[in-house]
């Protein structure tokens, strides 16, 4: 489960720290305390940059700064589609072994793949993808009002 | 191997818990410290539970035939085992409840429900305490919320203890309720019952005792508490889950009214309206957890074989042992007491920076069952600044070389994510 890869992100995150965003959402784990502030700032369609503050588990802060390599600087479909592979990656209760196709996805977030088979886990990693795909529907919806 | 006095025979108790013997993860063995979540079952409370679905199922207080009424006998054999066990003056003030929390949700109702002078309103004051379990808060908030009473608390020191410097302001005329825990199930803490008690009783107010980390580990007599009610649960003491107890002092069960209605606990019943039996069938609405009780039954017998004196002093010399050893670990900090004196066997901790979850998942990878969070508690983890707590509990079965199994893998922890 403790991938190097999610053991490395975990002790030098990146993107760590709050920055000028669209919006905000605060997503808090109630089973373990795990919390996270998550920020989303978007040019157009490109997601200039996600920033984030938070405490908890090597697998919830390890999980956000590979979101934070991952996302920043793709486009949202492309990030959408990102997202949605992590989260059936997650669901997979470990039935999934990423193939090549997978990886290319998801690059470092398939080492994730183990914490799939951790049911009590599965939120933690989840944490602050969940948080990024609610701050892009509050920026988009700001969005939307203000044009 | 580790020689403490007062520890109990574990190499002949654990022969009793088929579950000890489970082999995890290629070859680790189970290192069960998650007593304060839940306790293992011993073999003569799994052949009670087996022998009443095999020999005695029926459904209970009707029916004529040979199998209602053994099932009858036994679920009532049951009530009188714990009576006796908690030194209840009547075996009508014990109530079967589904868990410790439906005990503590039953008496919060009573209240809502009473007439005067128990009646709970807007201007009366309910007053709880700042280590209480989820279980002992939110349904006084409920009851709060609901009825305009103040919910007021006693706060907690540094060293894991009820601050009690406060308690002629905390405890007042207005007071119509007191409900506090025996012991914490994650400080640890051994509360003081009698200037509780004593306080209370000054303003007439009643007392509510969660005992749910007691009642496993130490004598409990409930005339010795003094106590108006006392809650406690039967799977944290070697019984199954799906039963609870909640006692209560007779005249108290008489005056207050039932909160759930159904079979079981009318007298008679009317399109109209209905009358009900006396306690304790009229707090017990419904079928109750039959077999469960008989289970419950059988712990007592079990725990009463080995002397819950017995208990109390090998789990004193356990934690004793464990609180040193703890203590020894780089980093670690126990959030509570860190001494055995006045506390039970759960002990919590954090580990430098290491989140518990982190802690307690390469616990288990070496077959170490630990609890991690914040233990239904999350008002103590705010008290301490803390997101969440690694917790160790120990029980009749616990030894010394299994704190040190605890000690070599917090050392693996510490190396891993070093």
């Amino acid at each position: 489960m403790y991938q190097d890869v999610i053991l490395d992100h975990y002790k030098h995150p990146h993107g760590r720290g709050l920055r000028d965003g669209d919006a905000e959402v605060h997503h808090v784990n109630p089973t373990c305390g795990d919390e996270i502030t998550l920020r989303v700032k978007y040019d157009g369609q490109t997601i200039s940059d996600v920033s984030y503050e938070g405490q908890g588990c090597s697998i919830s802060q390890a999980s956000a700064s590979v979101l934070n390599e991952l996302l920043v600087g793709k486009d949202l479909a492309e990030a959408q589609k990102i997202q949605e592979t992590f989260l059936e990656l997650m669901q997979s209760r470990g039935r999934i072994e990423p193939d090549d196709a997978m990886e290319e996805v998801l690059e470092d977030a398939v080492a994730f793949a183990g914490v799939s088979k951790y049911p009590a886990r599965v939120k933690c990693a989840l944490l602050s993808w969940m948080a990024w795909k609610d701050a892009t529907a509050q920026a988009f919806a700001e969005e939307a009002k203000t044009v | 191997m580790t020689q403490l006095p007062g520890l109990l025979d574990t190499e002949a108790i654990r022969k009793d818990f088929p579950i000890l013997d489970r082999v995890l993860h290629d070859g680790k063995k189970l290192v069960y410290l998650d007593n304060a979540a839940t306790s293992q079952t011993p073999r003569q409370v799994i052949d009670a539970l087996s022998e009443y679905y095999e020999q005695h199922n029926a459904n209970v207080h009707r029916g004529v035939h040979v199998l209602a009424e053994e099932a009858t006998a036994l679920y009532e054999g049951a009530r009188d085992k714990v009576a006796a066990f908690i030194n209840a003056p009547s075996r009508d003030e014990v109530i079967f409840t589904k868990n410790a929390s439906e005990s503590l949700n039953l008496v919060a109702n009573m209240l809502g429900w009473a007439d005067e002078p128990y009646r709970v309103d807007h201007e009366t004051e309910i007053v709880i305490t700042e280590m209480e379990h989820h279980s002992n808060i939110v349904p006084w908030q409920l009851l709060s919320q609901r009825t305009g009473a103040k919910l007021r608390w006693f706060g907690l020191t540094d060293d894991g203890r009820l601050d009690l410097s406060n308690i002629d302001e905390i405890i007042t005329e207005k007071t119509k309720i007191v409900s506090f825990v025996l012991v914490s199930n994650i400080l640890g803490t051994l509360n003081p019952v009698e200037a509780i008690v004593r306080r209370a009783q000054e303003v007439g107010a009643l007392v509510l005792i969660d005992a749910s980390q007691a009642a496993p580990h130490m004598v409990l007599d409930v005339q010795a508490l003094q106590a108006d009610f006392v809650a406690f649960t039967g799977h944290k003491m070697c019984g199954p889950t799906g039963i609870g107890v909640l006692w209560g002092r007779q005249e108290l069960l008489e005056d207050l009214p039932p909160f759930l209605g159904g079979g079981e606990m009318i007298e008679t019943v009317s399109m109209h309206s209905s009358t009900y039996a006396p306690a304790p069938h009229k707090f017990e609405a419904g079928t109750p957890p039959i077999a469960q009780a008989v289970g419950l039954g059988a712990a007592v017998d079990y725990l009463n074989s080995i002397g819950m004196e017995n208990i109390e002093r090998h789990e004193h010399a356990i934690t004793e042992y464990a609180v040193k050893r703890l203590l020894e670990v780089p980093d670690l900090r126990i959030i509570g007491p860190t001494t055995a004196e006045d506390r039970g066997a759960a002990i919590s901790f954090t580990l430098g920076d290491i989140h518990p979850h982190d802690v307690g998942q390469v616990l288990d990878e070496q077959g170490i069952a630990v609890r991690v969070g914040h233990h239904c508690a999350r008002p103590v983890c705010l008290r301490y600044g803390i997101p969440a707590t690694t917790r160790a509990s120990f029980y009749l079965y616990s030894t010394p070389g299994e704190i040190d199994a605890l000690i070599d893998g917090l050392e693996h922890v510490r190396n891993f994510f070093g």
